[in-house]
């Protein structure tokens, strides 16, 4: 089934009332099998109310018992966010997809804290989302430059994840899944995650694996890919020239302390057996040149 | 954002840390009634500015007589400070403190960071104060303790004594220690920190710790709930251009190059640095817009970038998602029109109507050079920045 989500997927929308959560509820209704996917909204002060007929409860709880959704996405404002998270943890679901950018430190660390121990699985936050092609999508990515095929794509960035898709697409190669993990400091799935399910997933052959400066979530996940990984796996790290000591862009893109440096990340990749690209025009060719 | 070690050193006297006794000052003259207002005989000048590395820049002297204060802050207030943190540019000295001397004992360092593998608070200590952290986790890492701390129950009276037995502080000091950590770990939580850093803490002649120096970091996302904080934010401290980028919700990073970039998105911004470095150029910017890439962010960003002198191309890198294609190519046109372009415009464009966006930019009449992807961007944005 692709990874984590497919046509089967039933998805509530927590924020579903804002701009944003009405802009991208929509288009993701529009796409493929999501007329029957996105089947709730939550907004604790318009339970009754519909948005285009998709219905709105309460709370997430009350959602899930009416409708079946086991899966949220949050649109819902940064200091807001984190409570909408653990509100969607509380009542079990199975996967939380949280969008929102700007969400504290502070937030995450306790939400993250609370997740323990539990079922829930959570990407993000300040992230593009997550889409299994010509079947459904969660987020805000562009869902027409994907097609349905054999790759896995996971990334902690949104525009520069197309950027890999379209370049797939060219070799005419298509994605089974494809992950934004996000851009935030502390976040939910990690790349070692993402790849664990990937090399688990029959309907994936190979994955593009995107990284940028700041953590060591990429060096985690190359050392895994070292020792378990049964499936090829190609890399690139944003952030060559980024200065140190500055933000980019990202929460989370920050050279501290020497650590996060994107050349540290591609020697380990390399040392691991990973093939890596210097140049962002070429992750697609380089996947394509490593399918058995 | 970053603060001051002065107005660190409140923020932390607030959480019950002690710190020797100092003022600020903005003026020679302020520097000598301070020193004699103080008392005591030797006296710390340190110069104030955001970088680290201030002894060793020579921003950071000891005073043994009101004249020699004077002195020494005529010599330090309105230098130009380089460490290893500025840049070769440095940072102009505008703030003193002027601070009491203390009677070390022992120099000893404590740190607060984010551990984003473990996804806790990390205390960090060191029997090395003094010295550059980052050296000594280098060369005898054995010598840095760390300690994840729960977010519930906070620094517990254990680990405190554990840490605090590990870097050295005697027994007659072991009580106030505790309470010095676990207040450092209440400062960082009640104020969003992304950061504190005292080095050095010392130990003085008579057992009692303090804060000598002291650094503090704050998490952007969090200052929404601390104007008290967002007050202390020195401009005086900033690159012009990223205070007006922030301005107009750009974000934006100089760097040395001369090919400016404008991406939609920080991972294809990065990326876009990147490849102009992989063919032979140099970035002159970091700047991501956004999703929504409208003609007045596009039209900022274009000013921005003009006022480096140094600029001589732009390469405009734009992956239309949502935001169309033809709606991003009116806005590049109007904004190139509006400012008077006076370097080559190199776009790529690429996803949803790329090719009814291409249209506009080849109907418009200016002198855009169009790229089929980012290797072609990037090499004709290097071409055209050599001609220049």
């Amino acid at each position: 089934m692709a990874i984590l989500i497919d046509k089967n997927t039933r998805v509530m929308t927590q924020g579903i009332t804002g701009k944003t959560g009405q802009f991208h509820t929509r288009i993701c209704r529009d796409y493929a099998n999501g007329k029957n996917c996105f089947v709730a909204g939550v907004n604790p002060k318009k339970p009754g109310e519909n948005f285009e007929s998709i219905p709105i409860y309460a709370t997430v709880k009350e959602a899930k018992q009416a409708t079946g959704a086991t899966v949220s996405v949050i649109y819902v404002p940064p200091p807001f966010a984190a409570a909408a998270i653990d509100e969607a943890v509380e009542a079990e679901l199975d996967l939380v997809i949280c969008i929102t950018e700007g969400i504290p430190v502070r937030d995450m660390l306790r939400t993250r804290y609370k997740m323990q121990g539990r079922k829930t699985r959570l990407i993000g936050p300040n992230c593009p989302g997550i889409i299994t092609p010509d079947e459904i999508k969660i987020g805000i990515m562009p869902g027409h430059i994907h097609k349905k095929g054999r790759i896995g794509v996971v990334s902690r960035s949104g525009t520069l994840t197309y950027e890999a898709v379209a370049q797939l697409m060219e070799q005419g190669l298509g994605q089974s899944t494809c992950i934004g993990i996000g851009g935030d400091p502390v976040n939910g799935l990690k790349h070692l995650d993402v790849m664990q399910l990937f090399n688990d997933d029959d309907e994936t052959d190979a994955v593009v694996m995107v990284g940028e400066i700041g953590g060591t979530d990429e060096e985690d996940c190359a050392r895994w890919i070292r020792d378990n990984m049964q499936k090829p796996v190609v890399g690139f790290i944003a952030g060559v020239t980024a200065p140190a000591g500055k933000r980019m862009g990202h929460a989370g893109a920050i050279i501290s302390g020497g650590t996060g440096t994107a050349q540290e990340k591609l020697a380990v990749m390399e040392e691991c057996g990973i093939k890596v690209t210097r140049n962002p025009a070429e992750m697609g060719k380089l996947l394509k040149s490593v399918l058995r | 954002m970053k603060i001051h070690e002065y107005q660190a050193k409140e923020i932390l006297r607030e959480f019950g840390i002690a710190t020797p006794r100092g003022i600020a000052c903005f003026s020679v003259d302020q520097t000598v009634t301070a020193a004699s207002k103080l008392g005591g005989s030797v006296w710390a000048v340190k110069a104030q500015i955001h970088a680290g590395g201030r002894g060793k820049g020579g921003g950071v002297k000891v005073a043994r007589s009101l004249d020699e204060v004077g002195q020494l802050a005529g010599k330090i207030l309105g230098m130009t400070l380089v460490t290893h943190q500025t840049g070769t540019q440095g940072q102009i000295v505008r703030r003193l403190l002027i601070e009491q001397g203390a009677d070390i004992k022992k120099e000893l360092y404590i740190g607060l960071v984010v551990d984003r593998r473990n996804q806790r608070v990390c205390l960090m200590a060191s029997s090395e104060g003094g010295m550059d952290i980052e050296q000594v986790a280098a060369a005898t890492p054995e010598k840095i303790h760390k300690i994840l701390i729960d977010p519930m129950t906070g620094l517990t009276d254990q680990d405190a004594d554990d840490i605090a037995c590990k870097i050295g502080i005697t027994e007659a000091a072991m009580t106030e220690t505790r309470a010095l950590l676990q207040n450092l770990h209440q400062a960082f939580d009640s104020t969003d920190a992304s950061l504190i850093e005292i080095n050095p803490l010392i130990l003085t002649a008579d057992d009692h710790v303090l804060a000598l120096d002291a650094k503090m970091n704050f998490d952007d996302n969090a200052l929404f709930r601390h104007p008290e904080i967002t007050a202390l934010r020195d401009l005086d401290e900033e690159d012009p251009a990223e205070i007006e980028a922030s301005r107009h919700d750009l974000s934006y990073i100089s760097l040395d190059g001369n090919i400016g970039c404008l991406v939609n998105g920080a991972g294809l911004a990065m990326a876009t640095m990147d490849i102009i470095k992989l063919y032979g150029g140099s970035p002159a910017n970091f700047l991501d817009v956004g999703g929504g890439a409208t003609a007045e962010k596009v039209t900022e960003a274009f000013k921005l970038m003009l006022y480096n002198p140094k600029l001589q191309a732009i390469l405009v890198n734009i992956f239309g998602g949502i935001m169309k294609c033809d709606v991003i190519a009116e806005g590049v046109v109007t904004a190139a029109r509006e400012v008077k372009l006076t370097v080559p415009l190199v776009v790529r464009l690429e996803g949803t109507n790329v090719d009814l966006g291409k249209k506009i930019l080849a109907e418009s009449g200016l002198p855009i050079i169009s790229a089929s992807n980012m290797a072609d961007a990037a090499e004709k944005a290097v071409t055209a920045a050599r001609r220049v």
